[in-house]
């Protein structure tokens, strides 16, 4: 059975080496500050504490007034869990946060699908383009207020 | 008299017959040398998470089916436990032991199509490929028995499956496990020694597993290169604590050793599935109306379930606001991040390699594009 850090533990214990990281957190996630996250993410792979040495999921969802990066991670050798979550991109202006490709390498095509279809940009990573859709497509489509082509054609007024 | 060389990059796909769907690559080669490769994704890219957003908990089960459409069992089932994680739905033990049939028979079939898929690029062309799609037709015709449909199957719901399994089902299910199990042995029988498959998998694209593990590479891929993960030993899910199997490891990395993983996990599901009719007993296949609603509206919040799949491990994350729909829906899609090695594992092989050491990935494009 995978064992799941709870989130006020995890806090605890990263704030006890990183100090100021720690946004907020509740019994399953904990919120880093964004300038923190990369040396958090250093530690938790790292230190012979934590050791996640597998990213298994990093995705993003669009809160209209600031975006959320999630990250889900799992240590092999200690079979434990933990969630991670960091607000960015307040006011919805260049959203960004640091790229985490060089800890874990499977964080590059996901990070390229969020900067695609959401549109965060990851600073430090070594080839941020454009992943499912086309270079020089408008927009990025997983933003709640992407306004698709049939809803463009239902909004627009039409010439009569 | 010394002649000037350079590489020369060409253009693979999307429609080339061995990139299992509409998958491209910029590929350059020095001679027969491959230096280096660019993957381009995105040809089947059909806005499944988007889609989701304006569809109600239920209809997304239909989403999910065509995201890797030979396995699409597997993708209910991840789905269908994201939802009842975020619903705190408790499922019905006929339903679930229904769908863990169904999703071990999908494996099995996944199992062949990749297998069958490798020799064709290994350039077999043909014969050992049609012995797996038969055996395949023999689990979607046990398919079609249990809810209708053979490849877009939507069998799961919330709490369960949606019908149960007619009486006709449970004779043939017997008979085709026999089948399998007789064709699994004639796979082994011809391929697993064969010393033309030896000379061309052995010791191709091998991977340490520190670097699999780094890249988030999951299933099969994983297990060949031997550390014991497999999220239904690990991380039970459904009834699967109950349940003895073995996991299946080697310790090579090569594409022999993730074409051998692949053959013994089919005759691994085969003891699972005989396990699960067992224990089955009757029941309701899904908690009545009452309970788990057509309509289910989750409380706020999010959950990430993930399961085994086929190809590695098969995550869903939902976020809800409260309404009908989900706010959020992200699919983990194992066989895009299994191509994140690619490029290591393609460098300084040759050309005609390549089609292999890609069909020992096991991808598939509507679920890389989804």
């Amino acid at each position: 059975m995978i064992q799941e850090w709870r989130g006020n533990y995890l806090a605890e214990k990263i704030e006890l080496k990183v100090k100021n990281s720690i946004d907020k957190f509740d019994e399953k996630n904990v919120w880093i500050n964004s300038e923190k996250l990369y040396e958090v993410c250093k530690l938790l792979k790292n230190d012979p504490l934590f050791e996640f040495d597998l990213l298994n999921s990093l995705t993003s969802v669009d809160y209209i007034d600031h975006f959320e990066i999630v990250y889900h991670f799992t240590s092999i050798s200690y079979r434990s869990s933990c969630i991670i979550k960091c607000k960015v991109g307040y006011g919805r202006n260049n959203p960004k946060v640091d790229s985490v490709v060089d800890l874990w390498r499977g964080a590059d095509y996901q990070e390229r699908e969020i900067w695609d279809l959401m549109g965060v940009k990851f600073i430090g990573h070594p080839n941020l383009k454009r992943i499912m859709l086309w270079d020089g497509f408008p927009g990025h489509p997983l933003r709640k207020d992407f306004v698709t082509y049939d809803q463009s054609i239902v909004n627009s007024k039409g010439d009569d | 008299m010394s002649i000037e060389t350079r590489p020369v990059t060409v253009n693979l796909g999307p429609q080339h017959p061995s990139t299992h769907g509409v998958f491209r690559m910029r590929v350059t080669f020095d001679g027969e040398e491959i230096v280096d490769v660019e993957p381009v994704f995105g040809y089947l890219h059909r806005g499944s998470e988007k889609l989701a957003e304006e569809r109600t908990y239920s209809q997304i089960v239909t989403l999910t089916d065509r995201m890797d459409y030979v396995s699409s069992m597997l993708n209910n089932q991840a789905y269908i436990l994201a939802v009842e994680k975020l619903c705190n739905i408790v499922p019905s033990p006929r339903g679930v032991w229904l769908r863990m049939i169904a999703s071990e028979l999908q494996r099995i079939a996944s199992h062949f199509v990749a297998t069958g898929f490798l020799l064709q690029d290994l350039g077999a062309l043909g014969t050992p490929l049609i012995y797996c799609m038969r055996e395949r037709e023999n689990i979607l015709d046990l398919f079609e028995m249990l809810c209708g449909a053979r490849i877009t199957n939507s069998y799961l719901r919330p709490g369960g499956v949606f019908m149960d399994a007619p009486e006709v089902f449970w004779p043939a299910l017997d008979r085709s496990l026999g089948d399998i199990e007789k064709s699994i042995d004639e796979i082994e029988e011809y391929l697993s020694g064969n010393e033309i498959i030896f000379s061309r998998t052995k010791g191709t694209a091998v991977l340490s597993s520190e670097s699999l593990v780094n890249a988030s590479i999951t299933g099969p891929m994983l297990r060949a290169s031997g550390v014991d993960w497999d999220l239904r030993h690990r991380n039970p899910y459904d009834y699967y604590s109950d349940i003895t199997f073995k996991r299946i490891l080697h310790t090579a990395s090569d594409n022999y050793a993730r074409y051998w993983v692949r053959v013994q996990e089919m005759r691994e599901s085969l003891k699972i599935i005989s396990q699960c009719i067992k224990n089955i007993e009757p029941g309701p296949v899904r908690p009545s109306f009452d309970d788990v609603p057509r309509l289910v509206r989750p409380e706020p919040g999010d959950s990430y379930a993930a399961i085994e799949g086929s190809k590695g491990e098969l995550g869903f994350y939902l976020v809800s606001d409260g309404g009908i729909s989900p706010y959020r829906m992200h699919v983990r899609a194992p066989s895009l991040i299994n191509l994140t090695l690619l490029r290591e594992m393609l460098v300084g092989e040759l050309f005609g390699d390549l089609f292999v050491i890609f069909g020992s990935v096991d991808l598939n494009m509507g679920e890389v594009d989804r």
